[in-house]
């Protein structure tokens, strides 16, 4: 146990005590309470910097369950460490903006801290987790808890619809992903992500790579939103936005970029993790700039924005991927360095975007860019902070959004230097879709600002008088704002300490002995750059494009995607007919009627135990060792069997009951036959008492009626009756044989040697009932008299509290 | 002699399985009891049927039949009795409260 791991189960303690806070403490806002651990927790990481900048790697061992290699490892290098500060830092701003957006009297705040806290402390356990086994636990523990701050407006049906839809999509990639997990521990024998990276060797040349790759993949795409998991992120705004900005666009989305990129050691250098990761990651790139233009919600514009960013990250990883393949040579680094650093930048403008549009709906009571216009003047601080993030996103110079956009542009345009997995043919198609979706980018980065600060003011289509928000408000979004021009203007700042050692954690360094990445981001790489010509045609198309909107906007109604999401259809339709097809599937075979669950029973019965007789070569019948029959015998045998045919087609109950003891008499006659006097005692005076009890209860009962029943039916009964009837006799005569063929002992030579000297009587089966197996007869006797209780609790029982019937 | 039981018990099993099939409660009751005779018939083939003398010791015979199956038998046969007897009382119970003793009309409502 270490200060890292109390770092991480710290949020979940101090989660339980946030309701009391709420509870005691009810005149101060509890986020000022709940903003002390984030701040803690941020600073506690910051100093772990300069350790981890060195190339050090901390790492602490605690057991869980050691018997199943399921440690809680801590595992804090680079990358975990650029999470971990994502995190907490923009836990902390995330906590002050509520603070000042959710009011103190009218909302639950325990709840929603509560959810808060457990999502933060699940998500450093995601990131600084050595075990896979440990880093799935608290990845469903982000699901669950981001479920919950969905819905924390429960009352909202789309609220429920959201968290509903999120936990769906994310959990079953979740399980997708454990069991990759299981399947990295199948072919490695190890949970510890180290120790997986160190047998890579062994992971690609299994015949088990591919789906192992596949299931992992599957749980990172649908937690990271890609194409097609993507849709339950717009779906997910009906959040509060400071979850939005906390969960939805900084921190729990890219939790899926996390796990691709600590396990790229593992799987990158093959072609289909190239493919898959760049493939999906472009295409989401382009779906989501493409859809974000025609939203007209201000947080449905971001959140396909950051479903296209999201992509584009991962585009990147998947091209960084490529390094691998050549033994991590300078040159194919780049795309990575430039992912990590757009992760960075993302982080920051995205957070403050969300944190504008919470600002203008709080202001406003309204996020439809259709009601909005003409803000700038009420609002200008929020004006500015939305400029710069929104030209940040759009990859205007002097913003980050700008180098980082270059670096992508770069890599991609580079990805056709790429020799290996057919990219020399279809490589070109990278920096196409790149420019594409970057001129989308632009276009609803213009859209997010202009359409909301700039044109008119429509003072009658707004709730309230809009005006410029409290200052507590605007704080968080001005940090992360003034980090974005910070980081415009000093990249580097970031380059070694932060960025060198998450891409480190990428590329095994270990493994290559290449020590340093030089990164050295700069803006301005002279005019022999293709990159700033690409910048500058996206600004040109991008404006134009932004100005004649009106013009081609209605290509989405052309294309049917003004509505919603066309994979939408795919998700309501499954979750909607899921439970009617269930429905009707289960109706078929539970029709609710006892004979039909009879009929499944011996069909099965049949089924089963005459394909195991036959497909064993168990049938046989063996003459030898058969007493001889005597003549009465078979007569006796044949009375039996005639009547006990009879009785189901007697109409007449009297008859019935009959003919039901006649064979019950006869059974006794067998028993004296067989020399079993007990038996055919106790056979004769029970089938008196029964035959009794059945005309006593038949005077009670309907007369007799013929069946009607369709002839199908009677044919499959008749069917059924003559397969069990013949099934049982062919065991019967099948064990007979095998006794004879492999005789053993029979211990009855015990029984009547002993019953004499040690039960003291000359009756053996009485001996044997009351003195070598009494348990039994003793449980008999309860069997008996739990029979009568509930004979007599039947006979005296007073429904509805009427008489007895 | 014990292949002539064998199909007995065959024909036993038959007509009970039938019986269950059908949609008389009456019948269903009748099934059971023929049904425990079959297992009964079996318990006592399977011992083996070589005729000895019933397994009393003062019989003084070289040979006594199987006296474990017996005991056997007989456990099985007051319980089945139990269960009869319990059975009759429900079926009439059910004929009181439901008026009808046809098992397609005793069944859970399509709405449950």
């Amino acid at each position: 146990m270490s200060f890292l791991h109390i770092a991480i189960i710290a949020p979940f303690l101090f989660a339980l005590i946030i309701p009391f806070f709420y509870k005691k403490i009810s005149s101060v806002h509890t986020g000022w309470f709940v903003l002390v651990l984030p701040t803690v927790l941020f600073v506690y990481l910051l100093t772990f910097i300069p350790t981890i900048a060195d190339g050090e790697v901390v790492t602490h061992l605690l057991s869980w369950v050691p018997s199943l290699g399921i440690n809680f490892n801590i595992h804090l290098d680079g990358l975990a460490l650029l999470f971990a500060l994502l995190i907490t830092g923009i836990g902390v701003l995330v906590v002050l903006y509520s603070v000042f957006y959710l009011d103190k009297d009218k909302e639950s705040l325990h709840n929603f801290y509560f959810y808060l806290m457990m999502f933060m402390g699940a998500m450093l356990g995601v990131v600084l987790s050595g075990n896979l086994m440990v880093l799935y636990v608290f990845w469903e523990l982000t699901s669950l808890s981001s479920a919950l701050l969905i819905g924390y407006w429960y009352e909202r049906k789309k609220s429920r619809y959201g968290a509903l839809k999120s936990m769906l999509i994310t959990v079953s990639g979740g399980f997708a992903m454990l069991a990759g997990f299981s399947l990295l521990y199948v072919m490695t024998g190890t949970f510890t992500i180290t120790e997986i990276i160190a047998q890579v060797d062994v992971v690609t040349s299994s015949s088990l790579f591919i789906p192992t790759m596949l299931l992992v993949l599957f749980g990172a795409f649908t937690k990271s939103a890609q194409f097609p998991f993507h849709i339950w992120l717009p779906d997910a705004m009906e959040a509060p936005t400071p979850v939005s900005a906390y969960l939805h666009s900084a921190t729990m989305v890219k939790a899926g970029i996390y796990l691709v990129a600590r396990l790229s050691p593992v799987f990158s250098g093959s072609s289909e993790w190239f493919w898959l990761v760049s493939g999906f990651g472009l295409f989401t790139l382009l779906w989501g700039s493409f859809n974000a233009v025609r939203q007209t919600d201000l947080k449905s514009i971001l959140a396909y924005s950051t479903i296209s960013q999201l992509g584009m990250i991962m585009s990147m990883l998947g091209v960084g991927s490529a390094a691998a393949f050549y033994g991590y040579k300078a040159g194919f680094t780049a795309a990575t360095v430039a992912a990590v650093f757009h992760l960075i930048n993302h982080s920051t403008f995205k957070g403050s975007l969300f944190m504008v549009a919470g600002i203008v709906d709080h202001e406003t009571g309204t996020r439809d860019i259709r009601k909005l216009g003409g803000l700038m003047t009420f609002m200008p601080i929020t004006f500015t902070i939305s400029i710069i993030g929104a030209f940040s996103m759009a990859g205007v110079y002097p913003f980050n959004g700008f180098l980082s956009k270059e670096m992508f542009l770069e890599s991609m345009l580079h990805a056709t230097d790429i020799t290996s997995f057919n990219m020399q043919s279809l490589g070109v198609l990278f920096p196409v879709i790149a420019w594409v979706a970057s001129v989308f980018t632009f276009v609803y980065s213009m859209i997010l600002v202009f359409k909301t600060f700039r044109g008119n003011y429509q003072p009658e289509e707004l709730e309230k008088k809009p005006h410029e928000a409290p200052v507590g408000m605007l704080i968080p979004p001005i940090i992360l704002a003034s980090l974005v021009v910070l980081f415009g203007f000093f990249p580097n700042i970031l380059s070694h300490t932060i960025i060198e050692p998450a891409v480190k954690a990428i590329y095994p360094v270990s493994l290559t002995g290449v020590e340093h990445f030089d990164i050295h981001i700069k803006a301005w790489h002279g005019f022999n750059f293709p990159p700033l010509y690409m910048t500058i045609s996206i600004i040109a198309v991008g404006v134009l494009m932004y100005l004649t909107l009106t013009k081609w906007q209605k290509i989405y109604a052309f294309l049917r995607l003004h509505k919603k999401d066309p994979i939408n259809y795919f998700y309501d339709g499954i979750v909607n007919r899921i439970a009617p097809i269930a429905k009707k599937i289960t109706k078929v075979p539970e029709t609710g009627l006892l004979r039909d669950y009879l009929a499944y029973m011996y069909v099965f019965f049949i089924v089963l135990v005459g394909y195991t007789l036959f497909h064993f070569g168990g049938f046989a019948i063996d003459t030898n060792n058969v007493a001889e029959i005597p003549i009465y015998a078979w007569v006796l045998v044949a009375i039996i069997a005639l009547s006990a045919i009879l009785v189901p087609f007697i109409t007449n109950r009297v008859i019935a009951i009959i003919a039901t003891s006649f064979v019950g008499f006869l059974v006794a006659l067998l028993f004296v036959m067989f020399r079993a006097p007990d038996l055919a005692l106790t056979q004769l005076l029970v089938e008196t008492v029964t035959t009794a009890l059945f005309l006593l209860c038949f005077y009670h009962l309907p007369e007799l009626r013929k069946e009607k029943t369709k002839p199908v039916f009677k044919w499959t009964n008749l069917f059924i009756s003559i397969g069990v009837g013949a099934l049982v006799t062919t065991m019967a005569l099948s064990s007979l044989a095998l006794g004879n063929k492999k005789p053993f002992e029979s211990i009855a030579d015990y029984f009547l040697k002993n019953s004499h000297d040690l039960g003291g009587g000359d009756n053996v089966v009485n001996v044997i009932l009351v003195d070598f197996r009494g348990m039994d007869t003793m449980f008999e006797i309860l069997v008996l008299g739990i029979a009568g209780l509930g004979i007599v609790s039947l006979i005296k029982l007073k429904m509805n509290g009427k008489e007895d019937l | 002699m014990e292949i002539l039981i064998a199909v007995l018990i065959g024909v036993l099993f038959s007509v009970a399985t039938y019986l269950l099939l059908t949609k008389s409660l009456l019948r269903v009751v009748l099934g059971t009891v023929l049904l425990s005779h079959g297992a009964h018939l079996l318990i006592l083939t399977m011992g083996g049927l070589g005729l000895g003398s019933a397994p009393l010791l003062g019989e003084e015979a070289s040979k006594y039949s199987d006296p474990l199956p017996q005991a056997l038998i007989l456990t099985a046969i007051v319980i089945s009795f139990g269960m009869t007897a319990l059975l009759l009382v429900l079926t009439y119970r059910t004929y009181k409260a439901h008026q009808t003793d046809d098992l397609d009309q005793l069944r859970g409502r399509l709405d449950e």
